[in-house]
This record gives C-alpha cells, structure tokens and sequence, in this order.
C-alpha cells in the first residue's frame, strides 16, 4: 500500500516536473525549414520552434492544414520570411486566431526585384546571401528579446555565437568562389531563388523558366532553354530539391552543358540529408557550384 | 516554313524525338485497348484504373523517389488489386461491377493524393497527375515499347475470343470456355497500358490516349480491324500535332496532346461517316438495283 502511494506520489511529481519544463520552453512558429534553423540557434534550449513547412518541402505551393492552425494557435512567437515567400500565412494567422507576435525576419533587407509573369516583385529568397542571413538573425533575436525578455542575456550570446560563425561561412563562401574564373560562372538552373547569391558572390543564376515551381513547362520552354545554353555556353546546369530532376537531365544531356549536383534553395533536408542547417546547406551549394565550374 | 513548322523541331531537339517516339508507342499498345474498352462498353473503366494506379505508383515513389521501376511496379499492384478486387465485390455481393470499381477508386485517388502529400513534396503530385512526357529518358522509352509490344502480342493471341465476346457472349460461352481467361488478360493490358502512359501523360491524361482515339475512330469504321487501325493513327496524330502545339504555342505538352484528340473526336462526332451528326441528318440517297 505504502509503496504504491509513493509510486504515485513520485509518477505525479514526474508528471509535473515534465509538464513544467515543456512549459518554460518558448513556443515558437516559424514558416519554413531554413528560418526555423535560424530561430533554433538563436533560441537553443530555451525555443521549442516548429517549422510549417518542413525540410524537403515547397512552400511555394504549402496547403495549410488544420494541424497548422492549431499549431499557430499554442505559439508564443510566430516568424515569417515576409516579402510576399508566404502568400498562405496571414489568412492561416486569422484562421487559428492566435495573438501571438508575427516577427518578418527579411525587415532592413534590401528587397531585390524579381520579374515574375511579367511583372516585377520583390524576391523573397534573401536568406540565400549570407550578409542577410546575419539580418535575419538579429531581427529573430529582438523579436525573441521582445517576447521573452527574462532570457536575453541567452538570446545575445547565442545569436553574436552564431553571427560570428555566419562571418566565418561568408568568407568561406567569398574565398570559394574566387577560384571559379570569371567567365565561367553562369550557371542554369530550375528556380530563380538565387538572386541575392549572385548579387553577393558575383556568380550568374539564369533561370530557364523565369517563373516559379507552380507552372508546368511545355516543349517551347524546354527548346529555348536549349537553345539558351548552346548559344552562351553556359558550363554548367543544376538541379534543385523540389522540381522534377528527370527533365533537367534530358536538358544536360542534349545540350552539353554539365549536370551539377543538386542546389538547395527554398528547403532544409532532412537529418539524413546533406543540408541539415542552413550553414550546412550554403557550404554545400558552393561546394557544388565550384565542382561544376572549375573541372 | 513548312518543314520548319512541321519537320525540324524534331530533328533539332532530341528531347521532342523521344517526346514523340514515346506518344506514338503508347498509341499503337493503347488504341486497340481502348477499342475494345469501349465494344464492352468499359469506356469509364479505362479511366476509374487509371485512378486506381496511383495510390500504388506513390508507395513506390515514397519508397525509392522517382524511380521508375519502384513506381511502375506499384502502379501494376495497385491496377490488379483493383481489378480483381472490385470483381470479386461483384461476384459475391449484390454490388454491380461498375459500382464497386468506382468506389474502389475514388478511394485509391484519396489515398494516392494523401501518400503523395505526406511525402512533403507537393510539387511531386502535379508529375503524377500530369506526367512528364518531354522528361523520357531511354528506361522509360524502353518500358513504353516493350509494353506495346506485349500487348500487341498478347492482343493477336486473345483477339478472337474478345471480339466474339464483345458482340455475342453467348455464343461465346456456349462453344468456348476462353471468354474469361481473356477477360482477366485484357484487364491487364487496360492497367499495364495505362502505367506506360501515366510516364508520360500522367494519371489523369492516360487514359485521354486510350480512350479518345477509339471513340474517335468509332465514327469512322464499323469492322472492329478497321476501327484499330484509325484509332492507332488518331493517336499518333494526336501525338505528333499535340507535340508542335507545345512547341509552338507553349501549351503544357500533355495536355496539348489531348486536346489535340479532342478536337478530332468532336470533328468526327459532325463529320463521322458512320453514324455522325451530319450524316443522320442529310443521309445519302438510298441505293436502288
């Protein structure tokens, strides 16, 4: 008897211990995998972050679901890319009905104009430069000050840790693509989200098709991007994550132009994948623009 | 301009011969699958299969990516497992044929749809439903053709007892035991045409290349060899019109292809000489020895 009481005794204890420390991690949102990378090292222990639209996936073309809205409504902190990359999360933030702050981490950014259909908009992709990279950071670190002021002091160090590693990448980044010779660095590939890498490292991204994933290509498009690439010859064409690989090897073998591995843009992999976090996922890109522009 | 128009996209780009190989092989196995769908009066079949393929076709892509013989094998399972499954419903319960299979279906497109989506890649269920038939690379051109080749083999080997089967069952049981061996044959064929055709067109359009050649080609024939044969040529000329439709216009090419049929069948519902809407109303004069 007495036994059991303190079994109970101690499996309540537990019980509350359990639910008060899963109560003093901060819950917070963020949009996709490669932001939620950055609210994870600037959070650590303290941020339990839940990334909408998880590794591997387009959010381009993300379908909220329900699970999504309930998962906005227990957030203390909501994170956004802003520039117009989530078209879905203003109507899925009334949706949930959560008053939780929605930090735009891109604020300070100087927005890049992209032409799509015809029309210029800003280009949402800057996380893709690691100079803005270091803007996301601080904005995540105020906007997680803001909510939580208690633990700032862990939220400075951890994000000036991870600002100075995020220095590091970048010459990593500068020093690697200086190998490259000048006029070999235009490369093709399926998705036009590498703007603010060009602009920061000097390195040219032709997008075939000028859109984004949404729209199916026809026999027209693939001509002219053939035709493209035998006119400029261009080096080298590179995959992406998120659209069908099949067509850009066709594209590689009529052409000539050498199939480079694959790039990640818009989403992390997975644990397995070779671009876990966004450090991961930068030194990869450039390890792969390098190897098909030098040899 | 003519040969510019009509000739050199094919000759100047490697991927619009594949494109074009890969449409007509599917045209030849799936017309006279289709004609016969639509003499037992299957014509919805064709289409409630091809549903059906996809949930099958999203395991295999779930286990190994975009991987054709993993997604081809599935797409089979799957297409049997319906096959027999919804007959089997229909020989035990009071549920008809038709009924089951559409039930069967409109669950595996569910199931399909959701597999696909779990998976995270959203982008991925848009090559299920539409194909890529301007991405055929040499495995898939080869499992096209060797699954036109099959069916065409296995077509002549079991063309007797389907035809009488189509026009007169009874006879057919009474002299021959052959009818549902031939029947379980030619279902495989409908489902191993339409995985063939799901590389290239998709799910949803696969079946466009089976079905609309043969309605077509009903307008124009009514010896069953003879309807084979026009319904093989509407195809491939769907084919090849649909291809320079995207190469020209910029349409998707799937779907140019089978709009391009479309438009044939609707030329040959006014113009058909057997049985078309002109011909109804203004028939010839009536012969007389």
């Amino acid at each position: 008897m007495l036994t059991r009481r303190i079994a109970l005794t101690a499996a309540a204890l537990l019980l509350s211990q359990g639910a008060a420390s899963a109560q003093e991690r901060l819950k917070a949102v963020a949009t996709f995998s490669i932001l939620a990378d950055f609210v994870k090292n600037v959070g650590g222990d303290r941020v339990e972050v839940h990334a909408l639209v998880g590794p591997n996936a387009d959010a381009h073309v993300y379908q909220p679901s329900p699970a999504d809205a309930k998962t906005l409504a227990g957030a203390k902190v909501i994170f956004t890319n802003g520039l117009g990359f989530e078209g879905w999360i203003a109507r899925l933030i009334k949706a949930s009905g959560t008053r939780a702050p929605m930090i735009v981490a891109t604020k300070g950014v100087m927005p890049r104009r992209m032409d799509e259909e015809g029309h210029a908009q800003a280009d949402p992709h800057a996380w893709q430069s690691v100079p803005n990279a270091k803007t996301y950071v601080a904005n995540i670190r105020d906007g997680l000050i803001a909510v939580d002021p208690d633990a700032s002091a862990t939220y400075e160090a951890n994000a000036s840790a991870y600002l100075a590693k995020l220095d590091a990448l970048d010459s990593e980044v500068r020093a690697a693509v200086e190998k490259i010779p000048v006029d070999r660095r235009r490369i093709i590939t399926t998705h036009d989200a590498f703007g603010y890498f060009a602009a920061a490292y000097e390195v040219a991204f032709i997008a075939p098709q000028g859109v984004s994933t949404e729209s199916e290509i026809s026999a027209k498009d693939v001509a002219k991007i053939i035709t493209q690439i035998r006119k400029q010859k261009i080096p080298a064409v590179f995959l992406e994550n998120i659209t069908d690989d099949r067509l850009l090897k066709r594209i590689g073998a009529e052409s000539g132009a050498r199939i480079g591995g694959t790039l990640y843009s818009d989403a992390l992999t997975d644990e397995k994948g070779s671009a876990p976090t966004y450090i991961d996922m930068m030194r990869h890109n450039v390890k792969q623009l390098v190897e098909a522009l030098t040899s | 301009m003519i040969y510019n128009t009509l000739i050199s996209p094919f000759v100047e780009f490697a991927f619009m011969r594949r494109a074009l190989v890969g449409t007509l092989a599917l045209a030849l196995g799936a017309g006279p699958v289709g004609v016969f769908l639509m003499l037992r009066r299957m014509s919805l079949v064709g289409d409630a299969m091809a549903h059906a393929i996809l949930p099958g076709a999203a395991i295999g892509f779930l286990i190994s990516g975009l991987s054709l013989f993993a997604m081809t094998a599935g797409g089979l399972i799957a297409g049997f497992v319906i096959a027999v499954g919804a007959g089997v419903i229909a020989r035990v319960t009071e549920l008809k044929e038709d009924a089951s299979l559409a039930a069967f279906f409109l669950i595996s497109l569910a199931v399909g749809v959701t597999i696909v989506s779990l998976k995270g890649t959203n982008i991925d269920l848009l090559h299920f439903l539409f194909g890529s038939v301007l991405a055929l690379d040499n495995q898939t051109l080869l499992l096209i053709a060797a699954i036109t080749t099959l069916s065409l083999i296995v077509l002549a080997v079991i063309y007797r007892p389907l035809v009488l089967e189509c026009v007169d069952p009874g006879f057919l049981r009474s002299v021959s035991r052959a009818g549902g061996p031939a029947h379980i044959a030619f279902l495989a064929l409908v489902v191993m045409n339409l995985v063939g055709g799901f590389h290239a067109l998709g799910t949803l359009l696969a079946v466009g290349i089976m079905m609309l050649p043969a309605v077509t080609a009903r307008f124009w024939a009514r010896d069953v060899t003879m309807m084979i044969l026009i319904a093989v040529a509407v195809g491939a000329v769907s084919g090849y019109a649909g291809l320079l439709l995207s190469f020209h216009v910029g349409a998707p090419s799937g779907p140019a292809i089978i709009l391009v049929a479309g438009v044939l069948y609707a030329g040959s519902v006014l113009f058909g000489r057997v049985g078309g809407v002109l011909r109804l109303a203004f028939p010839g004069r009536h012969l007389e020895a």
